[in-house]
């Protein structure tokens, strides 16, 4: 069960330090937990896993396929492995061995994929990835999770820990993001929350524009417009039941993520709206055929369209 | 090793080339040339090195072996399948609908086989995770490595053999299969490996040259590698690419060899006869 953080205003702790301090707790009762990095350490807050759990931290270097594979042999052998580094080296970089030596191959691989869309900030258009939740849905068996604040990503790690065989991938910022839920709230692996009730739209989203969206609802409210908001931060498996629940009698459907309109939540949704032969005003409000740049994250959020006023737009054109 | 377990070896590698050759003749076509090549080597692991339990191929305290030039499958096979780990018979569902012997080995189909491999240098990572976790747990098993030399154009080998390298993983035991040949032509045409024990010393190793299909010269290089302390270990192999059959070995597309002329087919069914002679002369 899941509640509403008090203040949606104040920031959570940094995703990163959720990410390594409960990788360390989780080492204190599971022997098996390992964290290996691809010299990231510094950014990712991992190398202090290195201090309090020697044993337990695999430095790998600069070698992101590598410390796939590393990961998979490890798993082979009974260990439950932690790979952390950006977003597009955890995914475009080292897709076929996440996919072969990981899942083909019947091993487990955790990853955590850093900074993903306008996250990127400053390392730029090298570092962006607008495409890795689209890569790890197709990978079969694989669970992908974009979390939307601190409470909701060490929920997801600690629920990756107990997850067994297959690959697990989740996305998220290293940096504080605004508080949505509050502490204590559980979730269910493959089942979407209703975060906001409305009639006249639904917004899907997850991960950190997860508080954008909310932020849209309230203001498409004072317009008159009843916005529904769900958070899918579980994108595979998706939660096809609560899809067409939540669509029934709305006016609009959008979908709203931080990632390339292809391949990711917008497709998942699409592609369950189109199988059920749901006809209903719809678009998926993301990133349209093009390469990540250089900015601050805020810059990046404006310029790539992902902001609150954007997403207003697109439900208010659907509603004509 | 004593004169008996060394025949052992050597008869063990026979029956692998035999076990390759009617395999892949009866599939009509396989790889071939990259399988005899590591017959020795296969022979010299099963027939005497390896710790394992061909009924319990789960067994904690067993040795690992990844063929990370999974190709050469057949062969691999061939060894396990003379070891007991599954009927001879299956050996003849290669590659058909539904087998459990698929071309590239896969650990969740075939008992013995420690990691699936087949995309070229992803073993070489995956055995490098296995060496790594067996020493946290505090095994005193190894994993048996073995790598094409053709497979080293792959950069994932050498970001492996740095790992395997800084961490000294002395209980990882790389084999290098230098049999000079990949599918397009000779490695040294194709893209050249230069030294390839000089290269794996730059990179950290303890590194020995061999002639792999002698089996005395091989248990010896093993038994050099376990005794190298604080070091990685890789022994490279001088092979011939379709070795143990001289027709096979001057065959210059010897890669995947298709069985489909009179001529191919009766040096297959000639070699396999001598070689099930010499088994029959070993075992009598």
């Amino acid at each position: 069960m899941f509640t509403m953080a008090s203040d949606r205003s104040q920031m959570g702790r940094e995703l990163r330090s959720v990410v390594v301090e409960t990788l360390q707790d989780l080492m204190k009762t599971n022997d098996r937990v390992v964290a290996l990095e691809a010299d990231l350490g510094g950014a990712s807050g991992m190398t202090k896993i290195a201090a309090t759990n020697p044993d337990r931290f695999v430095q790998c270097g600069i070698a992101e396929a590598d410390m796939m594979g590393i990961a998979a042999g490890m798993s082979a052998e009974g260990f439950v492995p932690f790979t952390h580094t950006f977003a597009p080296f955890a995914t475009r970089r080292a897709f076929d061995q996440v996919y072969l030596s990981g899942a083909y191959a019947g091993n487990t691989i955790n990853i955590y994929g850093s900074d993903p869309g306008f996250c990127v900030g400053t390392n730029g258009g090298t570092h962006t990835s607008w495409e890795d939740v689209a890569l790890m849905r197709t990978i079969p068996g694989a669970v992908v999770c974009d979390p939307a604040d601190d409470v909701q990503t060490e929920w997801v790690v600690r629920a990756f820990a107990e997850m067994g065989q297959g690959i697990h991938y989740f996305r998220a910022n290293r940096k504080a993001v605004r508080n949505v839920y509050a502490p204590g709230s559980t979730f269910e692996m493959g089942k979407g929350n209703v975060v906001r009730e409305g009639d006249d739209a639904l917004v899907i989203t997850a991960g950190q524009l997860l508080s954008d969206a909310l932020d849209a609802a309230e203001a498409l409210e004072a317009e008159g417009i009843g916005c529904e908001v769900v958070d899918m931060f579980c994108i595979k498996p998706l939660d096809e039941d609560l899809i067409l629940s939540a669509v029934a009698g709305k006016r609009c459907v959008v979908t709203f993520e931080n990632h390339g309109v292809i391949g990711g939540l917008g497709s998942a949704v699409a592609e369950v709206l189109a199988e059920h032969g749901i006809s209903v005003p719809f678009r998926r409000h993301g990133v349209v055929e093009r390469f990540g740049q250089v900015g601050s994250p805020h810059f990046l959020q404006k310029e790539y369209g992902l902001t609150a006023e954007a997403v207003c737009a697109t439900v208010r054109g659907l509603l004509g | 090793m004593t004169t008996d377990t060394l025949a052992t070896a050597r008869l063990l590698a026979a029956k692998i080339r035999r076990d390759v050759l009617s395999m892949l003749l009866d599939e009509g076509q396989g790889h071939l040339g990259g399988s005899l090549s590591i017959a020795d080597l296969m022979g010299v692991l099963y027939g005497k090195e390896l710790r394992y339990d061909a009924k319990n191929p789960h067994w904690e305290d067993r040795d690992r072996v990844v063929l990370s030039k999974g190709h050469a499958g057949p062969a691999w096979y061939a060894a396990l399948a003379e070891s007991g780990f599954f009927d001879r018979d299956v050996l003849y569902t290669l590659n058909d609908g539904g087998t459990m012997l698929p071309s590239h080995p896969d650990r969740l189909k075939v008992p013995g086989v420690d990691m699936t491999t087949g995309s070229l240098g992803q073993g070489t990572s995956t055995a490098a995770g296995m060496a790594y976790a067996l020493r946290l747990k505090g095994s005193s098993s190894y994993v048996h490595l073995i790598v094409g030399d053709g497979e080293l154009n792959e950069g994932q080998c050498w970001e492996a053999f740095q790992f395997i390298a800084h961490n000294r993983l002395n209980n990882c035991i790389v084999y290098i299969d230098d049999n000079k040949k990949q599918l397009d032509g000779y490695t040294k045409d194709v893209m050249n490996p230069f030294d390839l024990v000089e290269k794996m010393r730059a990179f950290g190793f303890h590194a020995v040259r061999v002639n792999g299909q002698d089996a005395a010269a091989l248990d010896a290089a093993i038994q050099e590698a376990k005794a190298v302390q604080d070091s990685a270990v890789a022994i490279v192999l001088d092979t011939v690419k379709g070795a143990g059959v001289p027709f096979f070995e001057q065959m210059m597309g010897n890669h995947s060899v298709k069985f489909n002329t009179p001529e191919v087919i009766d040096e297959a069914k000639r070699a396999i006869a001598a070689l099930d002679a010499v088994i029959e002369g070993s075992e009598a």
